[in-house]
């Protein structure tokens, strides 16, 4: 055996309620994020995410004590990502029982900050987010997807791929691979950008937006070659529970964690 | 048994709340400390651990920790170490360049070479454990359909024969996830964020074992 491949549920935290957009755009809350990871972790997730999408200074210690109290509530490891721009603010995440920390546009403003990170706190703490919006081919961005960071407002002129390559020898640690063109859309996740990316570094890649039904995780895992896929919407809304989602992918080949 | 003291080694290490939340969630008093006085007084003892060996070596030779592990496994408590504090509890480990460690288990500490580049290092995520036949960690896991725990370490302890090795997983090849001598035992794992398995080794740990 080997390491398994990981289930994801990403939490999109604001005012210390969880909510879920479309696309960045307009936003549901859906209720305590507490509640949503107890619920997760007794599914048999492997893992989830926290990110702070306000990230505004008054609502931070807000933040922060939700982290603290997920911490104390749930049985498995968490990530936070959100507002996270200097070495405290890391620290600060991590002492409120953070496993990871996930960096996107401040790695991308400045990139010392995961060699900084990775450093202090070890390259397994260290999550590099990438949105990448997929782009026409150029000599700049060969890959056809480019970075775009600031909630997918703002393109960086950056290739993903080399982005990701460069962070992973800088010491990002992991790294979350966003499609916001299929991110909430429950359509697939972009298979093509997750195999170059996996390909090109030997950290784990987390495959992340669109993952609609099970068989998406699967072939996310598979044709993707990611090691882990992150799922919101298809089980925040009920549509699915982790357990329901992991079964079909045990009975479709993949080697999974079952707690049930 | 509820509300037995169990002393968390605080050495600045990263994993040390989680710990002690999952000890808490058990229904046992949780001293995160590193107070020689308080660690004698424990009915247990975990030394837990994330992060690079040289730095956490340093804070354990700084609080005496490396001396207060020693007693406490003289005086027959319970000691668990965990991640880095298994590591720590060997003889040398290759991190940062060479690092001495405690020495409670003849062995060393080697970094994952693998070639295979899908085998990725560091080694992050749930692996299926293999334990000992009555290895009284996984008292309660006897015909669980899963035992996978969750790991995140880029290096591996290559223990000396004379060590009993009570779990096993697979990166590349095998290696020992948990040790045992005597009232010691250590897990490369993370029971604190293992789920309910992890939760039932602590259990087992924590009753007695």
């Amino acid at each position: 055996m080997a390491v398994l491949k990981r289930v994801i549920v990403c939490l999109d935290v604001r005012r210390g309620q969880v909510t879920k957009g479309i696309k960045f755009q307009g936003n549901v809350d859906l209720g305590d994020p507490v509640e949503y990871a107890v619920r997760y972790d007794e599914q048999g997730v492997d893992e989830l995410v926290f990110y702070d999408i306000t990230a505004s200074a008054e609502e931070r210690n807000l933040f922060l004590d939700v982290v603290e109290s997920v911490a104390a509530s749930i049985r498995i490891p968490f990530s936070v990502g959100g507002g996270i721009d200097s070495l405290d603010s890391m620290r600060d995440v991590l002492l409120a029982g953070a496993e990871k920390v996930s960096l996107n546009s401040p790695a991308v403003r400045n990139p010392a900050l995961l060699t900084e990170g990775a450093e202090a706190f070890g390259a397994q703490c260290v999550v590099l987010g990438v949105d990448a919006k997929k782009v026409e081919p150029t000599s700049e961005i060969p890959s056809g997807y480019e970075v775009v960071i600031q909630g997918g407002r703002t393109p960086t002129g950056r290739d993903v791929v080399q982005w990701v390559t460069e962070a992973e020898s800088r010491g990002a640690g992991e790294v979350c691979l966003n499609a916001i063109d299929t991110d909430g859309v429950r359509d697939g996740y972009e298979l093509d950008l997750t195999r170059m990316v996996a390909d090109a570094v030997r950290i784990p890649v987390i495959a992340s937006g669109g993952g609609g039904e099970p068989s998406h995780l699967t072939d996310a895992v598979t044709t993707g070659g990611a090691d882990a896929a992150l799922v919101a919407s298809m089980v925040h809304y009920g549509d699915y529970t982790i357990d329901q989602i992991k079964a079909e992918m045990a009975a479709d080949g993949v080697p999974v964690r079952l707690t049930s | 048994m509820n509300g037995m003291a169990v002393a968390i080694l605080d050495y600045n290490a990263g994993n040390v709340t989680s710990v002690a939340h999952a000890v808490r969630r058990l229904g046992f008093d949780a001293k995160i400390t590193a107070d020689h006085d308080t660690i004698r007084a424990a009915e247990h003892v975990i030394f837990p651990g994330v992060g690079a060996a040289a730095t956490c070596m340093r804070v354990v030779k700084e609080r005496g920790l490396d001396v207060a592990l020693r007693e406490a496994v003289d005086a027959g408590t319970p000691v668990f170490g965990i991640c880095v504090g298994m590591q720590l509890l060997f003889e040398h480990s290759e991190e940062d360049g060479g690092v001495d460690c405690i020495g409670l288990l003849p062995g060393r500490v080697r970094k994952f070479e693998l070639d295979d580049p899908a085998l990725k290092v560091p080694h992050m995520g749930w692996n299926p454990v293999l334990f000992a036949k009555g290895e009284p960690l996984a008292n309660d896991l006897v015909g669980a359909a899963d035992t996978a725990c969750y790991f995140v370490h880029s290096y591996y302890c290559d223990p000396d024969p004379s060590v009993e090795v009570i779990a096993t997983a697979d990166h590349g090849h095998p290696f020992a996830v948990g040790v045992r001598k005597d009232n010691l035992v250590a897990l490369q794992c993370h029971p604190e964020k293992s789920g309910p398995v992890g939760m039932s080794i602590l259990s087992s740990f924590l009753g007695g074992n």
